[in-house]
């Protein structure tokens, strides 16, 4: 199961389990990638087909769970019924530091928790209301925003009317976000709709209490680093270590202040292109602030990213850079020649959401692993484009991959390690097959940087070498 | 340098190293967060009894709830049927939630799928979803029977299951003898109990229609509710064969969500069989073990079904006397030398352990079944419960609570908060201090910030690998149950004398 021939054939055989019209639609999201080829074949960011599993999440997932869920200092309101913000309540270790309750609020659960009545007579008036109790009970948080579950946009709340008077009354920035379930395909369009709430309430001129700022020549910003088991601090102290200035992180450990200051700053650097290139667009267009991508898994990676980013700056952090790579590639060679031997042409199969399913490859690629198979949630095409600078000829590539499929998949290739999302993780680990959660890192992390590199490799190690996996077969069972 | 090779650290230590103190240090100038000082004067102001009072008094904010909404506890309940497939109406992201949340309490695989309603089906409604969705799952998935739920979406936009349901069948999507039962479980309405009621109504509803015999088949039907403990489900098996009973279990999810591990994936695991379910209409009567879960679905019972239907929670000694013993009268059989014997070891484990739970103020939340369950074993250990918390309350169970905890001297103390949330409780356990909470993963942020020892007993345990492979029910349930409090307890004694030359001298290796 080796060959492009071999892996399209595995492709027809799980379509030819769908029904004619879902085989149909499902062909097109499943493909090989042939070297050369400007994106990976398949299509992407169109509706899942009802009934077939998808992993997929939506809009609010994108929204409050993704992008504004991080930004410590502000109460977010899971505005609906109970469910989202129960569900999504500390589930993705987007670490903070801060007081919990007093000045932060990363890990509590708001909601207004919607009865019958309130799906009738509308929620605006309790929610006007539960937003003075949020600034009677926590006077020190930064600001509000109001997280859409479906049932919002479906009653026809004003949620913007509602924003407009509780900031008033309030005297802080208030968030309307319309991140409702339905909308959309994934949580993609939630990433969006975040994205262009922060455009119209937060980076606005005239919004709520302006940020002081005194600027430097060598101010950044990193975006789309959500700070999973601390990533983007173990990102951070490589660009301070460089001699750049960090001013705002987007949006893992960060506050409503930092996102004021991103506008203001020279560069912006984007980790997660996929929930946050829209924001980053926004501020190149109207303030003028270049963006560029940044690959912070593996050394490989790191290093070129660290010169790149110093090719916008002047000697000083290009010599910074210099620097910071010669500090760490001895961690980073004593981190490879200790797991190398151990993961040396481990085959890997891939499927997460964000920039994961590409931008890790070269992490296991520094251990000596081989991807054979990656795949997105709810990627769009230039998702896709950006994965063939990183994969090698034949790949098995699955856009919003189904639990038949994956299964499928992974039965015919029998990668070493399958590297996914903890929906996943017990099935596979049921077939026998290490695994390894690519969105949460299973509770450790960080991954991201050098420091992260290291923890990265002690991972793969443990879950693929762990004596467990030699008992599952019972010695009597031929 | 921050990582060395031979020992390399994660998030745990790695942070605490100088140069990483040093970054936070440096950041705070960028976030324009509150002064320390200013966080300390409030932090301790939320710790007040005028903070308590203010707090009490919000009437639209839930802040940290214990409960979820309905479609959770429907497919909890639908995975118990052989070959199930759940199939959630409406937006997808809600199925997303479901698998993951169960699937980072069991660590076990959790199949279900939506019908992925977006803005379109919005306005046009969901029929086409439906139609479509049913025929891929039949066939992708091969399942015996598929159990329709909804989420919200679908429920304000007013999708009608029962219809959708036939013209699908009509349009061919799964053959028109195959079961598909369907509730309505609209999530601004009840909790997730409310939803394992509805879609158990839903499903015996489907399944026993027409089944009705002249006579009974003799056998006692078993609903546990919603059930997180599979070792329960074992122990159910184990008291009910003890007692020679012929039981169908409504629904037995146990080998679904506590499965081997024998190299080989099967997404269909264990299960009632559907011939046996369907057969439960002639069974001599219903037992429940959750009375807030069952709700409905007795009702049902009781007026469609002509049956008898009877609640046990059969939590620590009493309540499992009280179960054994219905159980034998219904058989006519004696309770066993072996079950006697069981007994007798609870006993003694709990006359052994009496000294160290005597007196102790305890805080708990969860289910009201659950909460019950709790507080007949609490009171037989005698214990005080103080503070009672429960989200999703309704005025039934408060009665009830009320009244179980009127038969006890160690009850007079309890308050039941009904309604509330795990920030109330936060303000109660900071004016009115108790020795031990009892409660959900959640409870973590409560003894962070109060410092009250959490013991680890509802749903969902995510942070605590295995506990709910345990049981809490039957006498082996409360050697569980007291295993946990007494241990944790003395932990914390442990962790109170540990400093060397101050508070060491009560740092005893016997207790």
């Amino acid at each position: 199961m080796t060959t492009t021939d071999d892996k399209k054939q595995l492709i027809q055989e799980v379509l030819d389990a769908y029904p004619e019209k879902a085989a149909k639609k499902r062909q097109k999201h499943l493909n090989v990638y042939e070297e050369g080829q400007s994106d990976c074949g398949v299509k992407s960011n169109i509706k899942s087909i009802p009934g077939v599993m998808t992993t997929r999440g939506c809009a609010y997932a994108g929204s409050k769970g993704v992008v504004w869920g991080p930004i410590k200092d502000m109460v977010h309101i899971s505005h609906g019924p109970v469910g989202c913000g129960y569900y999504s309540w500390s589930g993705r270790r987007n670490y903070y530091i801060g007081t919990t309750g007093i000045d932060s609020f990363g890990t509590m659960d708001f909601t207004s928790d919607f009865q019958e009545r309130d799906i009738v007579f509308g929620g605006d008036k309790k929610l006007l209301k539960l937003i003075k109790e949020i600034e009677e009970l926590f006077p020190l948080n930064g600001g509000v925003t109001i997280q859409s579950e479906c049932p919002i946009g479906l009653i026809g709340d004003d949620i913007e009317a509602v924003a407009k008077k509780a900031s008033k009354e309030i005297g802080k920035t208030v968030v309307p976000v319309r991140c409702e379930g339905f909308r959309g395909v994934s949580q993609s369009l939630g990433h969006h709709i975040a994205n262009d709430t922060i455009r119209d309430w937060v980076l606005t001129p005239g919004e709520k209490n302006p940020v002081e700022f005194e600027s430097t020549p060598y101010d950044v910003a990193i975006i789309g680093d959500y700070n999973i088991g601390g990533d983007a601090w173990s990102s951070r102290i490589l660009l301070e270590e460089m001699g750049l200035r960090v001013v705002a992180q987007w949006s893992g450990d960060g506050t409503l202040q930092e996102m004021k200051c991103t506008n203001k700053v020279k560069l912006n650097l984007v980790h997660c292109y996929r929930s946050m290139n829209y924001i980053s667009r926004h501020m190149e267009e109207k303030y003028g602030v270049p963006w560029m991508e940044y690959n912070f898994f593996g050394p490989t990676q790191i290093a070129q990213s660290l010169r790149e980013i110093a090719s916008h700056f002047d000697d000083k952090i290009k010599e910074g850079a210099e620097r910071v790579i010669a500090k760490y590639q001895p961690q980073a060679d004593a981190v490879i020649a200790k797991y190398r031997p151990l993961l040396e042409n481990k085959t890997v199969m891939i499927m997460v959401g964000g920039l994961r399913p590409r931008h890790v490859v070269p992490a296991f690629r520094d251990l000596g692993m081989k991807i054979v198979g990656t795949g997105y949630e709810f990627a769009h095409n230039d998702d896709y484009k950006r994965t063939t600078h990183y994969i090698e000829d034949s790949t098995l590539i699955y856009d919003d991959v189904t639990a038949y499929e994956f299964e499928k998949f992974i039965s015919a290739l029998q990668p070493d390690l399958v590297a996914s999302g903890v929906k996943e993780k017990y099935v596979f680990q049921k077939m026998a097959l290490p695994f390894r959660q690519m969105h949460s890192w299973d509770y450790s992390g960080p991954y991201h940087g050098y420091d992260g590199f290291a923890i990265f490799a002690r991972d793969m190690d443990l879950a693929l070498n762990s004596p467990t996996w030699g008992l599952i077969k019972a010695p009597w069972r031929k | 340098m921050a990582q060395n090779i031979e020992n390399i650290k994660d998030h745990v230590e790695l942070f605490h190293q100088p140069e990483y103190q040093e970054l936070f240090q440096n950041k705070k100038c960028f976030e324009g967060m509150p002064t320390s000082d200013l966080v300390g004067e409030t932090a301790e102001w939320t710790k007040t009894w005028e903070y308590r009072e203010k707090n009490f008094a919000r009437e639209n904010l839930v802040i940290n709830p214990a409960k979820a909404c309905q479609p959770l506890g429907a497919i909890l309940a639908a995975v118990g049927f052989e070959g199930t497939l759940p199939f959630v109406h409406g937006s997808q992201g809600c199925v997303a939630y479901f698998r993951t949340h169960f699937t980072r309490h069991f660590k076990e695989p959790f199949s279900a799928v939506s019908s992925s309603m977006t803005e379109d089906a919005a306005v046009f409604g969901g029929l086409k979803n439906m139609i479509e969705g049913l025929a891929n799952a039949y066939t992708l998935y091969n399942p015996k029977m598929i159990a329709v739920c909804t989420t919200c979406m679908a429920e304000v936009i007013g999708d009608d299951l029962g219809a959708f349901i036939i013209t699908s069948k009509n349009e061919g999507s799964v053959p028109k003898d195959f079961p598909v039962p369907y509730a309505h479980t609209p999530s601004f309405v009840g909790s997730h109990i409310t939803g394992y009621d509805n879609m158990m109504k839903g499903i015996l509803s489907c399944l026993t229609e027409g089944k009705k015999a002249e006579t009974t088949n003799g056998k006692i039907n078993f609903i546990p509710g919603f059930e997180t403990y599979m070792g329960n489900l074992r122990e159910l098996k184990h008291l009910t064969a003890a007692l020679g009973v012929d039981a169908t279990i409504l629904a037995d999810n146990e080998d679904y969500l506590d499965s081997p591990n024998d190299g080989e994936y099967k997404m269909y695991q264990g299960g009632t069989p559907l011939v046996e379910a369907a057969d439960s209409i002639n069974a001599t009567q219903t037992i429940a073990l959750q009375a807030y879960s069952t709700t409905k679905t007795r009702d049902y019972i009781e007026k469609e079904w002509q049956q008898k239907t009877a609640v046990y929670r059969p939590w620590g000694i009493k309540g499992t006397d009280e179960f054994v013993m219905a159980l034998s009268e219904a058989t006519g059989n004696p309770i066993p030398a072996e079950i006697e014997k069981e007994r007798g070891r609870a006993v003694d484990a709990m006359t052994d352990t009496q000294a160290w739970l005597h007196g102790k103020k305890a805080a708990l939340y969860g289910d009201p079944d659950l909460v019950m369950g709790l507080l007949q074993f609490l009171l037989e250990m005698g214990v005080e419960p103080v503070h009672i918390v429960v989200s999703n309350s309704n005025p039934e169970f408060e009665a009830e609570a009320q009244a179980l905890l009127e038969t006890s001297p160690y009850g007079k103390n309890a308050t039941i908060w009904g309604g509330k949330d795990l920030w109330h409780m936060r303000s109660l356990l900071f004016t009115e201090p108790v020795d031990f909470l009892i409660g959900n993963s959640y409870g973590k942020y409560l003894m962070r910030d109060t410092k009250t020892p959490l013991i680890r007993i509802g749903y969902p345990i995510f942070d605590r690998h295995h506990l709910h492979r345990y049981s809490t029910i039957g006498y082996n349930g409360a050697i569980n149950l007291l295993n946990w409090i007494a241990n944790t307890i003395l932990d914390e004694l442990d962790r109170r004398t540990i400093i060397p030359s101050k508070t060491d001298i009560s740092y005893d290796l016997i207790r």
